[in-house]
């Protein structure tokens, strides 16, 4: 049976997981594909992508046309189950109300988390992106170096499937032989963008997405995964052959019911399962981890939901992969004589140095790309194309005047009709009548829409610690958050913004306004890119890191973080496969520790 | 004939006047604009966790507020922005005023914003009319609607007093076209031809990536 209630769980498992996202779900399935006996805890409700999710409906079907709302922040079909950057009974709070000072903390309480919304975009972190205090003396350097990472690179893109192309620039790896899938082709505003992105420098190249743009190899990909493992080869070829590939509709982030992307619940979760050796518990909140007199864990005590009543799971191992800010509010309240500072905190590290991604936004119209003869653009569901990073050589030399860079993710298409305004509005009468209509179909699919995504630098003005004051529904006592962006993201968002303006121009498109050298105005409050990371970093000694280079907490060693919690920077590269190809590092880490017997 | 006559004056600037009048009237009288509705709603969203793959309808989560008056008066503002066209329907007809009554029946921000502009927007609708027509809105002449439209509607830079009827038109004529262009019918006149699954995604075809002189960027 995989899904127990607090009275049918075992009375004890090799490892607790908490938490089944992308650290979590690669955690369970590492674990269980070996062997060992997990429990994962999830805080939310369970959550079935082959039935609930909302593949052909249209907007017209939705309330208020699927337009976003605080109750659905990314729109009614976005597969986001009670989540957000607010959640019914979940509070936090910010030390400062300050314009600039604020993190929004966006959760999702569902089964497989965050992967059943995010927007599938799979990039490696490069070798500078593990040492950059190496490279530009500022933040710290990882433990750890590409070449320990890559492997599980390897492992994790022909697990999940991931499309996309070996370009050989700077910084921006290329997959071994058999890892990428194919790229879907580039819509007809990508070729255009591509065109004349070249004029001011910009290399478009094919996206990295978790999206299976033809079925995995279910012959081959097994051995290659679980060398060794008969079983779990058996298990996951047959899981291969229940995804289906993409089929060229419908949007990711509705999820998918044909399992053609990565969710943990499309991708870890099954497989797991038909080991026969997981139990998932749902609505389960972790309140904190449990330590014997000697300073072992023992397991987790948590808050049924349903009830309100706690209860104690016990195992020889506990995985925190809650978020990377939810494992450090379980941390610090997992306080007792001999952690009185919370667990793993005995230096005072644990919630410091959080970080989110920077972004800014842009929009422009493209008068070329008016009126073009409508054909099938919804494609892989998201982006094909991309703008890495390409700038390093100048930043390097100090010619930027901010420290790290950004990639940009654009788009454009004649995509679902939604409740946007279909007219441009600035300048001009209001058109209606047919006169409205011709203007609606000559600029529909003419807009592109631009978003930089750069590195944040670790800071000691970003961290969070718990409210002294504020409590949960459950009496839990909730996150304090502290923010500030340094001149280097402030900075690079006016940066982004007049990129995307000049390359607007290059196109002969109209930019909707121009871009502002106050880099404050463009930059994206803390927390909006929903990309952050850090608070329980990883290092080489236990006076200056939470975890070592394994993710194994130096004060509690049967004490493991699978989030993004470890991270010692945070990449301009979308960190969801990082932290896959960490947390599977990780499992097998744990599953050498307990055969030698060391936890 | 050597008395020259007295100016007319003309159709645009008559209904300045009412509009600028009827406007007046409204901030005179706020109590009777609340009578009519315009207090936010007090409907609860749909939640956190609303079933996705049960089809909805307007006033399934939250009660429709209009009134048949301005149901009425919407209908005719949606066919004049939208009429039908061939053979594509008018707004109307596919249930945009439906959406537009649930849109500013919503409990959220955005609604709670719009709410105020719409519903004052269709009381110097219908004051116009009854003023010029001594009707409804709805009952005036095609010519008289396309009249008040194009009069809401004014070239930049708007006249100070046609600000809030200008700002009124322009949220309506795109919640109208939202409603409308997100129907089977809608989507098909804008010439959405997605959401069908297929066995291979094909691209642009040639002929377009050559006419806009893209051949040499088809990489892969």
């Amino acid at each position: 049976m995989a899904f127990v209630t607090p009275s049918t769980t075992a009375d004890r498992y090799d490892v607790i997981v908490v938490g089944s996202g992308a650290g979590g779900g690669q955690a369970v399935y590492t674990l269980t594909m070996d062997g060992a006996r997990v429990l994962l805890i999830e805080a939310g409700r369970n959550y079935d992508p082959r039935s609930e999710t909302p593949m052909f409906q249209t907007n017209g079907a939705a309330p208020l046309r699927g337009a976003g709302t605080p109750d659905k922040p990314f729109g009614y079909y976005d597969a986001t189950i009670d989540g957000g950057w607010t959640v019914p009974n979940e509070p936090y709070t910010n030390a400062s109300t300050e314009e600039g000072r604020e993190f929004k903390w966006w959760r999702a309480r569902m089964l497989g988390g965050r992967t059943n919304h995010w927007a599938r975009h799979a990039l490696r972190n490069g070798p500078y992106d593990f040492k950059p205090y190496s490279r530009d003396g500022l933040g710290f350097d990882w433990p750890i170096s590409y070449a320990d990472v890559a492997p599980y690179y390897d492992k994790v893109e022909m697990l999940v499937g991931v499309y996309g192309m070996n370009d050989g620039l700077e910084n921006t790896p290329n997959s071994p032989e058999g890892c990428l899938l194919p790229p879907p082709k580039a819509r007809i505003g990508e070729l255009y963008a591509a065109k004349h992105g070249r004029t001011v420098g910009l290399p478009v190249i094919a996206l990295h997405r978790a999206v299976l743009t033809r079925p995995l190899d279910h012959r081959v990909l097994p051995a290659k995964l679980h060398p060794g493992n008969p079983k779990a080869q058996r298990v996951i070829a047959e899981d291969m052959q229940n995804r289906a590939a993409c089929f060229w509709a419908t949007a990711c982030g509705r999820g998918c019911a044909i399992r053609a992307n990565y969710q943990s619940t499309t991708v870890h979760l099954p497989p797991a399962i038909a080991t026969g050796n997981l139990d998932i518990l749902v609505n389960g909140m972790v309140r904190e981890v449990a330590i014997d007199d000697t300073g072992k864990a023992t397991g987790v005590i948590y808050v049924d939901k349903a009830t309100g009543q706690e209860h104690r799971a016990r195992a020889r191992v506990v995985v925190l992969a809650a978020s990377a800010c939810e494992t450090v509010r379980l941390l610090l309240n997992s306080k007792s004589n001999r952690f009185p500072q919370g667990l793993g905190n005995s230096n005072g590290l644990v919630g410091k140095y959080i970080m989110d991604t920077v972004g800014a936004n842009w929009g422009g119209q493209i008068p070329a790309l008016e009126n073009y003869p409508s054909y099938n653009e919804d494609g892989a569901g998201g982006a094909h194309s991309y703008v890495p990073w390409w700038l390093y050589q100048e930043q390097l030399a100090g010619k930027l005047g901010f420290a790290r860079g950004y990639h940009i993710e654009f788009g454009s298409g004649k995509g679902m009709p939604g409740s946007a305004p279909f007219v441009p509005d600035a300048g001009g009468r209001t058109s209606f009548g047919v006169r409205m209509k011709e203007d609606a179909r000559r600029y529909y699919g003419s807009h592109m829409g631009f978003s930089g995504r750069g590195e944040m630098i670790p800071n000691e003005d970003s961290f969070c610690e718990l409210d002294p004051a504020v409590k949960d529904t459950w009496g839990i006592p909730v996150l304090r958050f502290h923010w500030k962006w340094s001149p280097h993201e402030i900075r690079q968002a006016a940066h982004m913004q007049k990129t995307f303006a000049d390359w607007v121009s290059a196109m002969g498109g109209k930019n909707f306004k121009a871009p502002l050298p106050d880099g404050t105005k463009a930059i994206e409050p803390g927390g909006f890119i929903i990309h952050e990371v850090g608070g329980t970093m990883m290092g080489a000694t236990p006076q200056r890191s939470v975890t070592n280079s394994w993710a194994q907490a130096w004060d509690v060693k049967n004490v493991f973080v699978a989030d993004g919690g470890v991270f010692v920077s945070n990449a301009d590269k979308n960190p969801t496969l990082t932290i896959m190809a960490l947390a599977w590092r990780t499992a097998d880490r744990i599953l050498s520790e307990l055969r030698q017997g060391n936890l | 004939m050597n008395t020259p006559l007295p100016p007319r004056i003309d159709r645009r600037l008559a209904i300045k006047w009412m509009l600028a009048a009827s406007a007046g009237a409204m901030l005179a009288h706020p109590l009777k604009l609340r009578a009519q509705g315009a207090a936010a709603p007090a409907g609860k969203g749909y939640g956190t966790d609303p079933d996705l793959m049960k089809p909805y309808k307007p006033g399934d989560f939250w009660p429709l507020t209009l009134t048949d008056a301005q149901r009425r008066d919407a209908a005719a503002l949606c066919d004049v922005i939208i009429p039908a066209e061939g053979p594509n329907p008018s707004a109307s007809s596919v249930g945009v005023v439906d959406f537009v009554d649930e849109w500013v029946s919503a409990p959220y921000p955005d609604n709670l914003k719009d709410r105020p502009v719409i519903l004052e927007g269709l009381a110097w609708v219908a004051a116009a009319a009854q003023k010029r027509h001594g009707g409804a809105f709805a009952d005036a002449s095609d010519a008289q609607r396309l009249a008040l439209c194009e009069e809401m509607a004014p070239e930049a830079p708007e006249p100070s007093e046609l600000h809030a009827a200008s700002k009124f038109f322009r949220r309506f004529r795109n919640l109208t076209a939202a409603g409308y262009f997100t129907t089977p019918p809608g989507m098909k006149d804008l010439g959405y031809v997605g959401n069908r699954p297929s066995a291979t995604f094909d691209g642009p075809p040639p002929e377009l990536i050559a006419k806009l002189g893209l051949t040499d960027e088809v990489k892969w």
